[in-house]
């Protein structure tokens, strides 16, 4: 017994050899019948590595800035449509909540003493978001509670900005005209100040004002937007379904006034989207694959068909059937592997240059190694079998009559 | 001891609607240590007739009985057995495979017979010496002339300890001297005690056996001696 699965051991290992050195005596052509796979399998790793990067630091980025905060979109009823100054003091005394700051965006025209003429978008904000995000300021002082009260024609500017109006020349102090109205430069927004669920969606803040100089400009007298800060200890369920009772009661109980959106919802849906957007490329990479097995079960039934003499002579020599098989499947697994392990090469480095250019940490995942792996292997067998069957049903004397 | 006993063997292979009849009633028995010559024109039925003595190929009809085995009875799996333990087959053209070494190509049928690798390697180079080429284990067929690729054919032929040595026209490729050195090689054979086959359309070659038949389209007749050829 434990001769005999040495004997099948050994027969294996002399297939292996053989294997290799049939596809490496036909090495171009071999080289053009793994592309297939080749590509299929760089493209499925190279997938999976980069979105599970990008999943990966999304959700990094959300728990850093989004615990504690829920943001809250009011599309108001016939009867209100926004949250007055007294209700934005009336939703801070609640309990869950430590302060609300609200946001108003606009596009506006920008210019700096008559020079360039862009559109850019201006958002107003309150004196609380900078009090709550630190760091959000490089230089000069955030808008504070006095701003707000006033109205007072102050902004922050962040880099591009500097760059486009002021050549070089400091900033802070200087005037600029947004929508033809003179407002003084009081700081300089730092440059990753992402800090907010619509900054992430639309981009960081280019230029902030206060978010009452924002509404005087837009003609309006309400907040349509804000962010909410909970209190220390109050998880965003609980806030939830405290802030859906108080805004209900402000809107009489109508429906479809207002959206609250926690952190981790906006996350779960993003985290769906991505997914779902990354299992459909996959499914069309896959598509790469089955070409690529079609190649290889092409290339093996040419190989069986030229080496009809030699497989003719083994039978000859004692060969069995399955003997016959098992070797042409090892060729067929073989070179199919040789197209995955490449294809897992090239795909890894595929995702460590898309990693580097969306600037997210390059992950090796092992999982989609094994999948490479997995996906060459299924495929070098599934797609040899019929070749190999053909050879081990060669009659030899057919066979042998062909040489 | 009767080493096989063929009776009114048939052959037929299609040919179109036709059905050519190849062999016709052949009656052949053979003793155990002969040594027999099949001799025939081209296209009289020699190499099909080796074929089925060879189990690598069955009658349309008739029995044979190889070593007391009815063969039509044996699966494929028997047969291959037989071929790779009692059969040592030579074929017309040498037939090695051109991308294994010499060593290689004899090891092939221990292969598949299971030996380990150590114990193939030695007898590779054990048969390789018998056939006087241990200088030439390494050397790919190419490398080898036309009687050493011939020589390396019957050592595969051995390697596998088979009792019968079938060679189909052995020297059909080679020149006068090389076809008498492989002619010497198998009268020692068989005067070690191996049972010979060898068919050839030669009639001086035919005559290096001790029995010779005759096969002309498919029949065969007793030819006695060879010294009576
Ligand atoms: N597998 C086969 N199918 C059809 N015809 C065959 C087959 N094998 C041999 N023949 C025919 O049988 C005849 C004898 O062939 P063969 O035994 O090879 O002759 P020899 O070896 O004596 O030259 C030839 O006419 C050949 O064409
Ligand atoms: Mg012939």
């Amino acid at each position: 017994m434990f001769k005999k699965i040495c004997g099948v051991l050994s027969m294996l290992v002399e297939c292996v050899r053989m294997s290799l050195q049939n596809i490496f005596a036909n090495r171009l052509r071999s080289f053009l019948t793994v592309l297939g796979i080749l590509i299929g399998v760089a493209a499925v790793i190279a997938l999976i590595t980069t979105v599970n990067a990008f999943s990966g630091s999304l959700s990094d980025s959300f728990k850093t800035m989004g615990a504690g905060t829920l943001s809250v979109t009011v599309t108001g009823s016939d009867l209100k449509s926004g949250l007055s100054t007294k209700d934005l003091n009336a939703l801070t005394e609640l309990p869950a909540v430590e302060g609300v700051s609200p946001q108003e965006s606009l596009r506006s025209r920008i210019s700096h003493a008559g020079s360039h003429d862009t559109r850019i978008r201006v958002t107003g904000r309150s004196g609380s978001y900078f009090a709550k995000n630190e760091g959000l300021v490089s230089r000069g002082r955030p808008i504070n509670v006095i701003d707000e009260n006033n109205s007072s024609r102050v902004c922050l500017i962040n880099s591009d900005v500097t760059e486009t109006l002021f050549y070089g020349v400091d900033p802070l102090g200087e005037t600029i005209y947004i929508d033809g109205m003179p407002f003084s430069v009081i700081g300089t927004l730092a440059d990753d100040s992402a800090k907010s669920v619509t900054s992430i969606m639309n981009g960081s803040d280019e230029i902030v004002i206060p978010y009452t100089t924002a509404m005087k400009m837009n003609s309006v007298n309400v907040v349509t937007s804000l962010t909410v800060y909970l209190a220390d200890g109050v998880d965003s369920d609980t806030a939830n379904d405290e802030l859906e009772e108080w805004f209900d009661a402000l809107f009489s109980y109508e429906e479809d006034c207002y959206s609250i959106m926690s952190m981790s919802s906006i996350e779960d849906t993003m985290q769906s989207m991505l997914s779902m957007v990354s299992s459909l490329l996959a499914g069309i990479a896959s598509i790469a694959l089955v070409v690529g097995g079609i190649g290889i079960m092409n290339m093996m039934l040419t190989t069986v068909t030229e080496r009809t003499a030699e497989i003719g002579l083994k039978k000859a020599l004692g060969a069995l059937p399955w003997q016959i098989q098992v070797q042409f499947l090892i060729e067929s697994f073989l070179l199919s592997m040789i197209g995955g392990a490449a294809g897992i090469a090239l795909g890894l480095g595929l995702s460590m240059f898309l990693c580097s250019m969306m600037s997210t940490d390059f992950l090796i995942s092992v999982q989609a190694i094994l999948l490479g792996f997995g996906f060459s292997a299924a495929v070098g067998i599934v797609f040899g079998w019929a070749p190999a069957r053909k050879a081990s049903r060669l009659n030899p004397i057919d066979a042998l009559r062909s040489m | 001891m009767t080493f096989f006993r063929m009776e009114k063997i048939n052959k037929f292979f299609p040919m179109g609607e036709e059905q050519a009849h190849i062999l016709k009633d052949i009656d052949l028995t053979l003793e155990e240590g002969d040594y027999l010559s099949i001799l025939g024109p081209s296209g009289s039925g020699k190499t099909t007739l080796m074929n089925i003595i060879g189990c690598l190929d069955v009658a349309s009809s008739g029995r044979y009985i190889l070593n007391d085995r009815e063969i039509e009875d044996l699966t494929e799996a028997e047969l291959a057995h037989i071929r790779s333990r009692e059969i040592g087959f030579v074929f017309q053209d040498s037939q090695l495979l051109p991308r294994l070494t010499a060593q290689q190509n004899v090891e092939l049928p221990l292969i598949y017979a299971g030996t380990s690798p150590a114990e193939r390697r030695r007898r590779a180079q054990a048969m390789l010496e018998r056939v006087e080429l241990s200088d030439r284990m390494n050397h790919f067929p190419n490398q080898l002339s036309g009687g050493q690729q011939q020589r390396v054919a019957i050592a595969r032929a051995l390697v596998g300890g088979p009792s019968l040595l079938l060679a189909d026209e052995p020297t059909g490729a080679l020149d006068q001297k090389t076809g008498r050195q492989v002619m010497k090689l198998f009268g020692e054979l068989n005067g070690e005690g191996r049972t010979v086959i060898m068919i050839t359309h030669d009639t001086n070659i035919a005559r290096n056996a001790r029995r010779i038949v005759h096969i002309i389209d498919g029949e065969l007749t007793e030819g006695g001696d060879a010294a009576d050829v």
